[in-house]
């Protein structure tokens, strides 16, 4: 929509040295861990379940599924796209993955794994071929997707219903088996944040997305191959989306064509809560990750805490407007300080 | 708009194409699918049509000046939610309809809040409120339904002009679509939306008040879905919190299918209407076929996606045409010029 809008200076990806802007973001994210605090000690005190080892648990296996999505999202979000598809995608990897199992028992965890993963970089593939090629505003190919993505899956799943007798034990015990204590769908979670986190970090690819993002045109000026990382970018949203369905599908054992329906809203949240700025090229996957413990946590709250469950589309919807308010405030602060500071050399 | 800046310039106009495919699909249905032609089916295409023919209205105004709302199935939603809670509550049919209208046009002005004042992409707050007022939705309402509004309202909604197919309310629809086509097409407000969309720094710098000019459009966008909230709940006598779900999909691609660019600055009211026939007669048709609505919506994502990739395919497809004639005979004069 807004293609021509001048960037925001780029926050993180500039600020090894400049400690005021490394401040502002980390203020940011320690902000969501204030939140969470709050929240968690408040809920705590109303209600002493909340914080029982099943309730955290929960938690923990709902942000893992989240986080995955997000830290995709992110990669999308700061080339100055959008991955709107996801919540489709996942269903599809998941309805895929969920009868590949019912229909194969004996196969091992890792083909279902590698299955859902294979299915949403196809998906995922296509958007970017789309946004590449077409010319033409993710927003406008993810918002078609979603719908036909979605659709594939009816269409494929025809009302049927994959539950949980019909699946192999193995696969629905790698949904809830843990080790040393820590869920198997928590320690992959972790993985994909701390790969992604390091690739966007230290390696080229990832800061060339922040460059993309900051200024698709000087990006290609500087001779960064912006229409194949775009693509690349849409591709790891997809694979991820895709890894998600899998951890959904052995999570809750239930698989029907709706599986992840209006996931995209909570992802884009926590992505955007979590300080991935929607104009591109600022945040950290480390920030999508709270943005999804944020979420998950509220939902659980809100359990808990006996308010009607309908309050939690309000309040992801409010945390949007909040989130994007709150980093165009930021990017309009750090822009006056970077001015000062010019008119002064 | 046959102007020279056309995407597809003079290959043949968007509008054109749209209209003669619109008319294609409704022979070829009239003839293959069972029911199609009938004058009740023709009643109830019509009926169908008019919340996204509604709402395309304004959103064509807002896509136009490069801006977008997602929000406004949502606002729907919570207009026709709040519609059933107040009657519940034992307001007067009379006193909630125009509240209701009220309550939209407020909606869309948090929109166009944060979206000019305080200069927040409307992509990223449309979705935000999309949420909010679908959640919003739900809080005053659950997921229950009211459904005892007065019969004298509903059979207006879903009746017809004496016993012919042409339903009561198609009348207010054409004045309305022609009175916005009018402010589009003849007014100084209409070539201000479409300056806006074309350079908005331009626009502003020939005083053109772009921020104030968006703001009002947001404000219509929302008292016209609250409008579209009230027609909803009758014509099908519940007040619901999802009703008009995922509906903003249907708006945008239609919108799309008519011509209007995504990249602001270019469309027609009469294309927009055509597409919003087009894909209302297609939905239809398909749904008389026992296509289920899960794969309507591949239809829909695929005609959205279609509809931005194929200005854009036809015109790189020109340039290398012109490019390979220019190649072949060197210095002879383009046979297109």
């Amino acid at each position: 929509m807004n293609a021509t809008k001048v960037a925001a200076p780029p926050r993180e990806s500039s600020s090894d040295r400049s400690s005021w802007t490394a401040n502002v973001f980390k203020a940011r994210e320690s902000g969501i861990v204030l939140a969470l605090i709050v929240l968690v000690a408040f809920t705590a005190t109303q209600n002493s379940r909340f914080l029982s080892g099943q309730s955290i648990r929960d938690i923990l296996l709902g942000t893992a599924i989240l986080a995955v999505l997000a830290v995709g999202q992110a990669v999308v979000i700061i080339t100055r796209n959008i991955d709107l598809s996801v919540g489709s995608v996942l269903g599809l990897s998941a309805f895929a993955v969920g009868s590949l199992m019912r229909d194969n028992p004996g196969l091992p965890v890792i083909v279902a794994v590698l299955a859902g993963i294979a299915v949403g970089a196809v998906c995922g593939l296509l958007n970017g071929v789309l946004v590449r090629f077409g010319q033409v505003p993710a927003l406008v190919v993810t918002l078609g997707t979603l719908y036909a993505f979605r659709g594939v899956s009816f269409f494929w799943a025809g009302g049927q219903q994959i539950n949980a007798d019909k699946l192999p034990a193995s696969f629905l015990d790698f949904g809830t088996a843990s080790i040393l204590g820590i869920p198997w769908l928590v320690l992959i979670a972790v993985v994909v944040l701390v790969i992604a986190g390091i690739v966007l970090r230290s390696y080229r690819a990832g800061r060339e997305l922040y460059a993309m993002g900051s200024s698709p045109q000087a990006a290609k000026l500087a001779g960064i191959k912006v229409g194949r990382n775009t693509s690349a970018a849409f591709l790891v949203s997809g694979a991820l989306a895709g890894l998600a369905g899998v951890l959904f599908a052995a999570r809750f054992g239930t698989v029907d064509a709706a599986a992840g329906t209006g996931y995209e809203l909570n992802v884009v949240a926590a992505a955007v809560v979590g300080g991935v700025a929607v104009f591109g090229g600022s945040g950290s996957v480390w920030g999508a990750g709270l943005g999804a413990l944020l979420l998950t946590v509220i939902g659980s709250a809100l359990a808990v805490l006996d308010i009607n469950q309908f309050w939690q589309q309000a309040i992801v919807g409010a945390l949007i407007l909040l989130a994007i308010g709150a980093d165009r405030l930021v990017a309009v602060r750090v822009a006056k300080a970077l001015k000062k500071r010019d008119s002064h050399v | 708009m046959s102007e020279p800046g056309n995407r597809l310039g003079r290959l043949f106009s968007w509008d054109a194409a749209v209209v003669l495919v619109t008319v294609v699909v409704v022979l070829v249905a009239s003839g293959a699918v069972e029911n199609f032609g009938t004058s009740r089916n023709f009643t109830f295409l019509l009926l169908d049509l008019l919340p996204i023919a509604l709402i395309a209205l304004p959103m064509t105004f807002i896509i136009v000046t490069g801006e977008i709302d997602l929000s406004v199935a949502s606002t729907l939603g919570l207009t026709s939610a709040v519609m059933g809670s107040l009657w519940d509550a034992g307001l007067s049919i009379e006193m909630i309809i125009p509240l209701c209208v009220v309550l939209g046009a407020i909606l869309g002005a948090v929109n166009g809040f944060f979206v000019t004042v305080l200069k927040l992409p409307a992509l990223a707050v449309t979705i935000g409120t999309l949420a909010l007022y679908r959640g919003l939705a739900f809080v005053v309402l659950g997921d229950g339904a009211v459904a005892d509004f007065p019969r004298d309202y509903t059979s207006w909604v879903t009746g017809t002009i004496g016993d012919g197919p042409i339903p009561n309310v198609l009348i207010p629809l054409i004045v309305v679509a022609a009175l916005f086509g009018l402010v589009l097409h003849a007014t100084p407000i209409g070539r201000s939306v479409f300056a806006a969309g074309a350079g908005e720094q331009a626009a502003r710098f020939a005083g053109i008040r772009t921020g104030r000019l968006k703001f009002w459009l947001y404000v219509v966008s929302g008292a016209v879905a609250g409008v579209a909230g009230v027609l909803w709940t009758l014509r099908y006598s519940s007040a619901r919190a999802d009703n008009g779900f995922g509906l903003e999909l249907a708006v945008v691609a239609a919108v799309l299918l008519g011509g209007v660019s995504i990249f602001g600055g270019k469309g027609t009211l009469p294309g927009v209407l055509a597409g919003v026939v087009l894909l209302a007669s297609l939905q239809n048709a398909l749904r008389l076929q026992d296509v289920s609505n899960e794969a309507l919506n591949i239809v829909t994502g695929v005609l959205l996606i279609v509809s931005v990739l194929l200005p854009n395919i036809v015109s790189s497809a020109r340039t290398a045409l012109r490019r390979r004639n220019r190649a072949t005979a060197p210095g002879a004069v383009s046979p297109e010029r």
